[in-house]
């Protein structure tokens, strides 16, 4: 994409004397410039941080529990009342459980919230990602090609919109767990990425299909077009570089939404299935207990809460920082 | 104008269609690959196999699948007459299938639970609109003020929350906090045709949680919507002009603000129609969304179905409506 300079065309060097001592003035790709502004968004970068911090947690989850002496899978009814409830103040809180431990079964809270976030976080970034590669692909291709394929792949990605797709994601994960051979652990948490990633790829179809059809009409597409380029490199190389803004952003904002749908399904119970621990799920046997152990219902709930804000508060800066109007 | 509306309403139709098709296919397709026959989803776990022969042969789980499609759409078009081997009833059109489990017709069901569901809607639509539209403009004309910071702080968090941990945090604060507190001491369910004062005490936690995810959000949207016209050149030649400030906002700029909100506003709407499922299951209402959740508990296909297709319909009219109504918010839009 640079424009090749005169001094380069012809090999000499008759512009060098001025340009040595005239003020040099340094080029900054898009990336750039976001990335400084990037870096003067303090809440964003805060919500960054937090993201670090929570990604670290989840993966480092065994280690902390062996270090901090906590077990997310051992019952500890001896630390509970006559009425399955957790003694002592705010849901048992005590050295030995620092956020206290489950009614009915005494599990520790803090351990399993610390599974928990390698349970969502990793669902919601593999959903992410299966979204983002079927919409970038959808909507460059419906945008480049325009005609039949477009018209194809825009009704599709209205149907999908058609869908109550909770409801129907409901329905497909239970009748799916009729499956034996996909009723293990993992296998579950494929399927509920494909669920969640599945009904997400229409909305960053329908983002990138705009954005190419504005592109595809730059002096820079038809410069490769007459060079002799053909698709493939013109879609892979001249546009999608020019839609990694608009990918990154969304990617970041998705992230939030498809946490909330993985906890909404295990809220509903058709989520990753018991003893693994996941926040939603937590929540959802909180329901029968919260009048008496608000604790238990808290901690969770806030755990999705900061999560969902920090990768609302980074994506909500990562926009404005790759806003060209945004200038500040 | 009627050609572009007409058009509109049988691609709206075809979407439905092929909905339903999905639907069908996936619902009696997937029991074939599990093994289990689709006889199951009808009655139960039944004991012995000549009892799950009978009963696929009564509802004519036998025949192949595009016939039982064929069979399910004449019943919305004819009605049909349907029978368990033991009963039979005649579901009248529209028939969207026949509950053996409930022993009622899909569409009876529908309609009561479809009361309450439209109810929670209408009630939470009222409240969001109002918050969060205003909050919004408010925001963006005082751009950053301490109205607004806070204002977005509080809608952040808004967005950020689920609704069904709002729900469960304000049932612990106003129904089983502290006794001066104990606003909602009974959050049971109370139908309106019953007791409309308690109905309304019964909802009022319910629209609170759903609207204040809503607000949050329409507050985020009609605020940058609100700032992205605000630096328009018309409005600059509106001021130039020598127009108040209030002329300015009123006449020239909410117009053209509050458009985008009037088409996400209708999609919204018509999404909840079709069963606000985490609201409805948090407080325990008798909406289309927890008689959905439950249907796919019991594993009750006519009336997943049902409600899938009828929440489908409720997103392609508003689809429909709402590009209709654009029309006549915004002059610019011309139909072809």
């Amino acid at each position: 994409m640079s424009v090749p300079t005169r001094d380069v065309v012809d090999g000499t060097s008759i512009g060098a004397p001025e340009a040595a001592s005239a003020k040099v003035i340094k080029g900054r790709s898009l990336g750039q410039i976001a990335w400084s502004r990037l870096k003067r968004d303090k809440i964003a970068m805060a919500g960054g941080v937090v993201i670090v911090v929570l990604v670290v947690m989840a993966l480092l989850a065994p280690v902390l529990c062996k270090l901090l002496g906590v077990d997310p899978y051992a019952f500890h009814t001896d630390l509970l009342s006559a009425l399955s409830m957790p003694q002592g103040k705010l849901g048992g809180i005590s050295a030995a459980h620092p956020l206290g431990i489950e009614p009915l079964n005494g599990r520790d809270i803090l351990a399993r919230i610390l599974y928990g976030a390698r349970v969502s976080l990793t669902i919601a970034f593999l959903a992410t990602m299966l979204g983002l590669i079927i919409g970038v692909v959808a909507g460059i291709t419906a945008g480049y090609f325009g005609g039949w394929i477009d018209t194809i792949l825009s009704r599709l990605m209205d149907i999908i919109y058609a869908f109550p797709v909770l409801l129907f994601s409901i329905a497909l994960l239970v009748i799916v767990s009729g499956i034996d051979a996909l009723s293990g652990g993992v296998a579950r948490i494929g399927i509920l990425v494909f669920v969640i990633g599945f009904f997400g790829w229409p909305y960053i179809g329908r983002i990138i299909r705009g954005q190419v059809l504005s592109i595809r009409e730059k002096e820079y597409v038809e410069a490769a077009r007459s060079l002799g380029a053909g698709s493939g490199r013109i879609l892979f190389r001249e546009l999608l570089p020019n839609l990694v803004a608009p990918i990154l952003v969304y990617a970041t904002l998705t992230m939030p939404s498809n946490i909330l749908t993985e906890a909404a399904f295990s809220y509903l119970g058709v989520g990753v299935q018991p003893p693994t621990a996941s926040w939603g799920q937590m929540l959802s046997d909180a329901v029968n207990t919260f009048e008496i152990d608000p604790a238990f219902m808290i901690i969770p709930g806030l755990a999705i809460f900061i999560t969902v804000l920090s990768f609302n508060l980074f994506g909500d800066g990562l926009r404005d920082a790759f806003d060209p109007r945004g200038g500040r | 104008m009627g050609r572009y509306i007409v058009r509109r309403l049988l691609g709206a139709v075809v979407v439905v269609w092929v909905v339903s098709v999905i639907t069908f296919g996936i619902f009696m397709i997937v029991p074939k690959i599990t093994g289990a026959s689709p006889a199951y989803l009808y009655v139960g776990k039944i004991s012995t196999p000549a009892q799950v022969q009978a009963v696929e042969h009564n509802f004519g789980l036998d025949l192949p699948i595009p016939q039982q499609y064929l069979n399910y759409m004449s019943g919305i078009i004819n009605g049909r007459t349907v029978s368990d081997g033991n009963s039979t009833s005649r579901c009248s059109a529209p028939c969207l299938g026949y509950s053996f489990r409930k022993n009622l017709a899909v569409t009876d069901l529908l309609q009561s639970h479809f009361t309450v569901t439209l109810g929670l809607a209408i009630g939470a639509s009222i409240l969001w609109l109002v918050g969060g539209v205003a909050v919004g403009i408010l925001s963006a004309l005082r751009r950053g003020s301490f109205f607004d910071r806070v204002a977005m702080i509080i809608a952040l968090a808004g967005v950020s929350l689920p609704v069904y941990f709002t729900g469960l945090l304000l049932l612990t604060v106003f129904s089983y906090g502290p006794s001066w507190l104990r606003l909602v001491p009974d959050p049971t369910f109370h139908p309106f045709g019953q007791d409309p004062l308690l109905y309304i005490k019964s909802m009022i936690l319910p629209w609170i949680s759903l609207a204040f995810l809503f607000a949050a959000l329409y507050a985020r949207l009609t605020r940058a919507s609100m700032l992205d016209t605000m630096g328009e050149d018309y409005i600059r030649t509106a001021r130039a002009k020598g127009l108040s400030n209030r002329k300015v906002i009123s006449k020239h700029a909410l117009r053209a603000a509050l458009t985008p909100i009037v088409t996400i506003f209708g999609l919204d709407l018509a999404g909840l129609l079709g069963g606000a499922i985490l609201t409805e299951k948090t407080f325990s209402l008798p909406g289309l969304g927890a008689l959905a959740v439950d249907a796919i508990g019991l594993q009750d296909l006519p009336v997943i179905m049902g409600v899938t297709i009828l929440g489908s319909m409720f997103i392609v009219i508003a689809n429909v409506v709402v590009d209709v109504l654009y029309g006549i918010v915004d002059p610019r839009v011309t139909y072809k």
